[in-house]
């Protein structure tokens, strides 16, 4: 293009008047998620990442980051991140922030990383009373591979290892581990919200921001449990997973704060 | 520095502070049990921090996180405790954490774990056997060097007598040269300018600044424990140039070994004795030359035959390795049985000087 045709036309108003946009994404965001249609998990990502800004800790945040399908988001969380073995992060986290009280650390697990394989290092952790937030991810499933019945999988709830759906004779109760958590005398802040709903979203985005600000006030320790999607691994089509989530895992699982 | 009057246990807690360690996270099991209760006690007015954890993998994990926001950090325990750590101490391999792991073993038996870990991965741990406390003390502090210079975990080695012994030492910071920029601690400062940090064992990069993935990574990660294993090999010998017959022990049972092949030597023997100091990488280029001529190489270990293949792999002649030691353990089970006995082991090696083959 030359010079000559850049013409700008002042004669009358714009065709399309200027107005700001907001930027749909958050800036801690390095680049898009890679996980299934309907997925809960990436709006859970962003109202975490959303927190960190909005209360300005995020260049003293350290996150960890345990094995399932958001161990993708160590890719493109925009803050300093371990990922760690299944399980095992409450205890990396105590670890990480005992030698550095100044940062905020979180943890980010899903059911089976905390309920299965890293119920002790949860609970020891909530009972030392460690200055960490810990979110857990809760869908009732083994996302990551494939559908498959957890700890925290609601009676009666199909997966590929329980087909004609839990059972307790079978395959034990399901763990409410909020609820266990907020039963240690550690345990400064215990919520458990959902991200089905806009209103879900919402409360779970001011659960988690009471989370951090327990953190660094030095309350002591804090857990936010987030009921999500996984339409994939409870083989329901992608649109429909808010509502089976609201039928299933939220009848079991009630939202609201359990400690404050 | 002074000299003072130390049990094994807080010699090794003296010297691990002394080399900077500022976090430290264990779980009681005897013998190990002396150098946790040592650095609770000492740590703190250090102005670091001990954690009595829940259990074994806890402490690991503690210590693997305590690690990647860079404080010097160490763990410990024994045989059974050890062995609910390697998952972890795989991953710190892998993800390249430095920290030590105190193994104060309660015999020779932990030889195999120690020197091929029971972790996945194309992984070594650098592994270092000291005879007494006063080497331990100095190999407490080598030890935290090694694991940063080469971003790797490392064990020392240790058994009930260095744990629980008594001894005079002097506990002086050790200078064992300059260490790579730490540039891959997580500090969290990191965050919300696009070039955020991450320890990763698949080390993917963030999506904005992509890592060298999985397959470049562990790549790499083998080719430095091939590096290790051509520079860290550290040995100690005697006599072994005109030797006919040669001794190789580790640890606490080198010590006697060697107190032993002195006496015969001064007796007329043509012996020597040869000590790999670090269990890996094995000193077997040297152990070669040690036995280059010999007639007998006998190995000396309190177990079962652990070190004897790593003896068979490297010696000169590999049919003229004999196994003289074996499981020899107090009716406790925390302590050495009779074969730790300087006359237990003379008779062994006489025995096999004068025609036996093995014991």
């Amino acid at each position: 293009m030359t010079r000559e045709q850049i013409v700008i036309d002042t004669s009358g108003p714009p065709s399309v008047p200027a107005r700001k946009v907001a930027d749909p994404r958050p800036s801690l965001l390095l680049g898009e998620h890679s996980l299934c249609p309907g997925c809960g998990e990436p709006v859970a990502l962003r109202l975490l990442l959303e927190v960190l800004q909005e209360l300005d800790i995020v260049q003293r945040t350290i996150g960890v980051v345990g094995h399932g399908c958001y161990g993708s988001f160590v890719r493109i969380m925009d803050v300093d991140v371990l990922q760690c073995l299944h399980g095992r992060a409450p205890s990396c986290a105590t670890g990480i922030k005992r030698v550095r009280p100044e940062c905020a650390v979180f943890t980010m697990q899903g059911d089976g990383d905390m309920a299965n394989e890293g119920l002790q290092e949860v609970l020891h952790a909530a009972a030392r009373g460690e200055k960490i937030t810990c979110v857990m991810l809760n869908n009732g499933v083994f996302g990551d591979t494939g559908g498959q019945l957890t700890a925290t999988t609601v009676l009666g709830q199909r997966t590929k290892t329980s087909l004609a759906g839990r059972d307790a004779e079978a395959h034990g109760y399901p763990i409410p581990v909020a609820d266990l958590v907020a039963g240690l005398q550690g345990s400064a802040y215990v919520a458990r919200g959902a991200v089905s709903t806009a209103g879900g979203v919402a409360q779970t985005k001011r659960m988690l921001r009471r989370a951090f600000e327990t953190q660094l006030s030095g309350a002591g320790f804090s857990l936010v449990e987030i009921l999500t999607m996984c339409p994939t691994g409870w083989f329901v089509p992608a649109g429909e997973g808010p509502g089976y989530l609201g039928g299933s895992l939220e009848q079991s699982y009630p939202l609201g704060e359990l400690v404050t | 520095m002074t000299r003072e009057l130390l049990e094994g246990s807080a010699a090794i807690a003296a010297a691990a502070i002394t080399a900077g360690c500022r976090f430290f996270a264990g779980y009681p099991m005897s013998p190990f049990t002396g150098l946790l209760e040592s650095m609770s006690r000492e740590l703190p007015a250090a102005g670091g921090v001990c954690v009595n954890a829940e259990s074994e993998i806890e402490g690991v994990n503690m210590v693997l996180g305590a690690a990647a926001a860079g404080a010097r950090a160490a763990t410990g325990s024994c045989g059974q405790g050890i062995a609910l750590m390697q998952e972890t101490i795989a991953e710190a391999a892998l993800n390249q954490t430095p920290f030590v792991v105190f193994n104060m073993a309660r015999n020779q038996q932990d030889y195999f774990q120690c020197t091929r870990g029971g972790g996945w991965g194309d992984y070594r741990t650098i592994t270092l056997a000291p005879k007494d406390v006063t080497e331990a003390v100095a190999h407490t502090q080598l030890s935290f060097h090694l694991a940063e210079l080469y971003r790797a975990p490392v064990i020392l080695y240790g058994d009930p007598l260095i744990a629980q012994t008594r001894v005079s030492v002097t506990v002086a910071p050790q200078d064992h040269g300059p260490l790579p920029e730490r540039d891959w601690v997580l500090d969290g400062t990191g965050g919300g300018t696009g070039r955020s940090r991450q320890v990763w064992t698949w080390a993917m990069g963030k999506a904005t600044d992509p890592g060298p993935g999985p397959d470049r990574h562990w790549r790499a990660v083998a080719d430095k424990f091939d590096a290790i294993a051509a520079t860290e090999a550290r040995f100690e010998q005697a006599h072994v140039e005109d030797a006919e017959t040669v001794v190789v022990a580790f640890g606490t049972a080198a010590l006697f070994v060697e107190y032993v092949v002195e006496q015969l030597r001064a007796e007329g023997h043509r012996i020597g004795w040869f000590r790999p100091v670090t269990l890996w990488p094995f000193p077997g280029d040297a152990l070669a030359a040690a036995t280059t001529g010999a007639r007998r190489v006998l190995v000396f270990e309190l177990n079962a035959g652990q070190m004897l293949d790593d003896v068979r792999i490297h010696a000169a002649d590999r049919s003229a390795v004999r196994f003289i030691g074996g499981v020899s353990i107090a009716e406790s089970g925390l302590a050495y049985g009779d074969l730790m006995d300087a006359p237990a082991i003379r008779d062994r090696i006489l025995a096999a000087l004068t025609g036996g083959a093995s014991a």
